[in-house]
């Protein structure tokens, strides 16, 4: 039987007590938010500043070299800040399967009783995790920008170049007929993963297996490259030629968009290997025990029996892993690589629209991370444990 | 939208405390927080007992001697093109003396009150001589290092867009990782004005390799600033640095004050030394405060020869900062 909380016993009351508490505590943070909010409005307003979004839709006024969307000196700096998400974004997401493949390689590689093997992996984990992240960016950047000047680039083939500006490779003119091949892409998709699931089936049905591999090769690589070729290889390349100071055409991969990645993908590699590692060695030996003794094979050991009870344990700490990494090519403002935080620090110093600029860089960063724990936890509670 | 703001507000820190007295302030903290460059030969920079001297920063200890009595009273704040203009409005700094562009937006729509021009430069250009270049509308195609935050990157832009000429920005945050940048050719050329050119071409150890063009772009007048709201003190940094170029047109230097004190037969020269009438009285301050900003490092004229002029590594001849009788354009208004 619980007792009724009323105003005179309120304090005397354990449950009551606690509500009073978080009350008191709520009202504490509301009186704070309360003041700095009035705080700042009237320093603004001492300070004769305007606040307000509208500055988005005035004129940059200046270049910014790394576009995925159409940009010029007089587009709005809503969309120059748009162009610095995109490469927030892209950056991130090259470091996030770069990292990934590379952490899941190296934490496998050194449980390896191959002694050289293990070692090296051991001294690159210690060496990458143990070296802040600025300055291994910094690293990377001087050696790539070290690399030979344009006029004695490294040409591979006649139509990449590397030098200490990037590297430059011919980039795709798509025609229309080339249409054809991706939808020979998407078919052939959809006809390996019918086969997927029917082979599953039927090897649970009969026992029998079927060359998936093989068949996804086939299927995935040959078809599309026969529709290509009787189509006459409907694509243009647009070759890089030199010009007086650089090359031109085709795309540029930039030293500092290279130096971020390698930078990123290296270091969190390192942390997602002893993830991988520890979510390995969580799964008792008395599991691949138990499969070779089935007869298992032992890659099919790793593949079916290890790696989906290690995945467990390796989720939720790879979820933070994720999000270390996207807060951290930030710092891609160290070499001028120009995300987010880079191009928003230049509206915010011509515009001078201070505290709008830093929410939004809040508000994006928030997103960002957001969206990533939303699919890692969707993904998390997919393959856990199925308990009845 | 304006819930919105008001969150922002909330969660960013208080945006300082743009004071009514930053006189006051400055005489209780017995100190002048000035903003100065990250380092830039000439206008900013370490010497050899590692203390920061340059034509910027003797503006900083002219004012600071005027206020305070003691030029060593200032507190440096190494501001890069980016966080100087934040760093001004909160009031992390009282002035702000470090090379930057008075322009309409920044007087205007950014909230500062700029208290004349120390310095008229342009934006140029610096490259290699075996790139062959003359001129700028030459560089299509080229890489070109800029610091971000500043007008010369607006400029290029405009530049390049009225030549419709491309070229591949490289944005940099200091002067110091620009001309690492250049001297790696991660770019082709580097732009900024015309004295920070010469500054950097001056630390190079192969200067004769690299040329200026002789194109500038634009018209870029360097002074001191402060917060707009503080008239009594931006009267201060104006009148500080009209002092140190009336004193070149009066010929009062750091040589001849002395004796200059004991009076002269140029009233207006005594108005400025304190010796006659009250002028430092009407500022807020002692009546020799000229003397002292002039103790401090010499007039405008001394100054500009010490640190840029010919016979310091940068090479700068007088050229437009020359005084408007001797063919120049800088003219301070009379001390009466």
């Amino acid at each position: 039987m619980t007792n009724r909380i009323t105003l005179g016993n309120i304090w005397f009351d354990k449950r009551g007590r606690g509500y009073l508490l978080q009350l008191l505590v709520l009202f504490c943070v509301a009186i704070f938010l309360a003041v700095i909010t009035s705080n700042t409005i009237a320093n603004l307003q001492r300070a004769g500043l305007t606040s307000g979004f509208g500055f988005l839709g005035d004129q940059a006024f200046f270049d910014i070299n790394q576009r995925l969307i159409d940009y010029t000196s007089q587009s709005s700096f809503g969309r120059a800040l748009i162009v610095g998400l995109l490469n927030t974004v892209l950056v991130s997401s090259l470091g996030i399967l770069t990292a990934t493949l590379i952490g899941f390689i190296a934490g496998v590689l050194r449980l390896s009783n191959n002694w050289l093997i293990s070692r090296l992996i051991t001294s690159y984990v210690e060496v990458t995790r143990n070296v802040p992240l600025l300055l291994q960016i910094i690293f990377w950047w001087a050696i790539l920008t070290s690399l030979p000047k344009v006029r004695e680039s490294i040409s591979i083939f006649g139509v990449s170049f590397i030098n200490n500006r990037g590297l430059r490779a011919p980039s795709p003119n798509f025609e229309d007929p080339f249409i054809w091949v991706c939808f020979a892409i998407v078919v052939c998709l959809l006809l390996t993963l019918a086969l997927y699931v029917w082979s599953g089936r039927r090897q649970k049905l009969t026992g029998e297996t079927f060359p998936i591999p093989l068949a996804g090769l086939f299927l995935l690589v040959i078809t599309p490259l026969v529709v290509f070729y009787s189509l006459g290889q409907p694509i243009n390349w647009d070759i890089p030629t030199r010009t007086r100071f650089n090359f031109r055409g085709g795309f540029n991969i930039t030293p500092e968009l290279l130096a971020l990645w390698i930078a990123l993908a290296t270091y969190t590699g390192a942390f997602i290997s002893e993830i991988v590692r520890a979510g390995i060695l969580s799964v008792s030996t008395g599991q691949s025990e138990a499969a070779l003794s089935l007869g298992l094979r032992k890659n099919q050991t790793m593949r079916l029996i290890i790696i989906p009870q290690a995945l467990r344990v390796i989720i939720p700490p790879l979820t933070s892993q994720y999000l270390n990494l996207t807060k951290n090519s930030s710092l891609a403002i160290a070499i001028g690589y120009q995300d987010l935080v880079s191009i928003g620090g230049t509206i915010l110093n011509q515009s001078g629209h201070a505290l709008e600029v830093v929410g939004i860089w809040m508000f994006v960063y928030l997103s960002l991370s957001l969206a990533t724990s939303a699919f890692m936890n969707w993904y998390n509670k997919r393959i856990s444990l199925v308990e009845r | 939208m304006k819930r919105f703001s008001l969150l922002i507000a909330a969660m960013t820190l208080i945006s300082g405390v743009a004071s009514a007295g930053t006189l006051d302030d400055v005489k209780k903290r017995g100190a002048l927080q000035c903003g100065i460059n990250t380092g830039l030969a000439g206008f900013a920079y370490t010497d050899d007992n590692g203390k920061w001297a340059g034509f910027d920063v003797a503006y900083c200890r002219a004012l600071a001697s005027a206020v305070l009595g003691n030029p060593d009273k200032v507190k440096y704040v190494n501001l890069t093109g980016k966080n100087r203009f934040p760093a001004l409005a909160s009031g992390e700094i009282d002035v702000l003396s470090r090379n930057t562009t008075w322009t309409f937006s920044r007087d205007v729509k950014l909230g500062f009150t700029f208290v004349g021009v120390s310095y008229y430069d342009g934006q140029g250009f610096i490259g290699r001589k075996k790139l062959g270049v003359k001129s700028a509308k030459e560089l299509d195609g080229a890489s070109i290092c800029i610091q971000t935050g500043t007008t010369t990157e607006l400029n290029l832009a405009d530049f390049f867009r009225v030549n419709k000429i491309k070229y591949e920005p490289v944005p940099i945050e200091t002067n110091e990782e620009a001309r690492k940048a250049y001297l790696a050719e991660r770019c082709d050329v580097y732009t900024t004005d015309a004295s920070g050119l010469a500054a950097t071409k001056s630390t190079f150890a192969d200067a004769d390799k690299h040329m200026v063009f002789p194109e500038i772009i634009s018209k870029e007048p360097l002074g001191p600033l402060v917060r707009q709201g503080d008239d009594a003190w931006a009267d201060i940094a104006r009148w500080t640095l009209n002092a140190l170029i009336n004193a070149e047109e009066y010929g009062v230097t750091s040589g001849n004050i002395d004796k200059m004190l004991k009076g002269t037969k140029n009233p207006e020269i005594n108005r400025m030394l304190g010796t006659e009438g009250s002028l430092g009285e009407m500022l807020g301050l002692q009546k020799d405060w000229a003397v002292k900003a002039l103790k401090a490092g010499g007039n405008y004229g001394e100054i500009f020869d010490r640190y840029l002029g010919e016979k310091t590594p940068l090479g700068l001849s007088r050229g437009l900062n020359a005084l408007w009788n001797n063919g120049g354009v800088l003219y301070a208004p009379p001390m009466r």
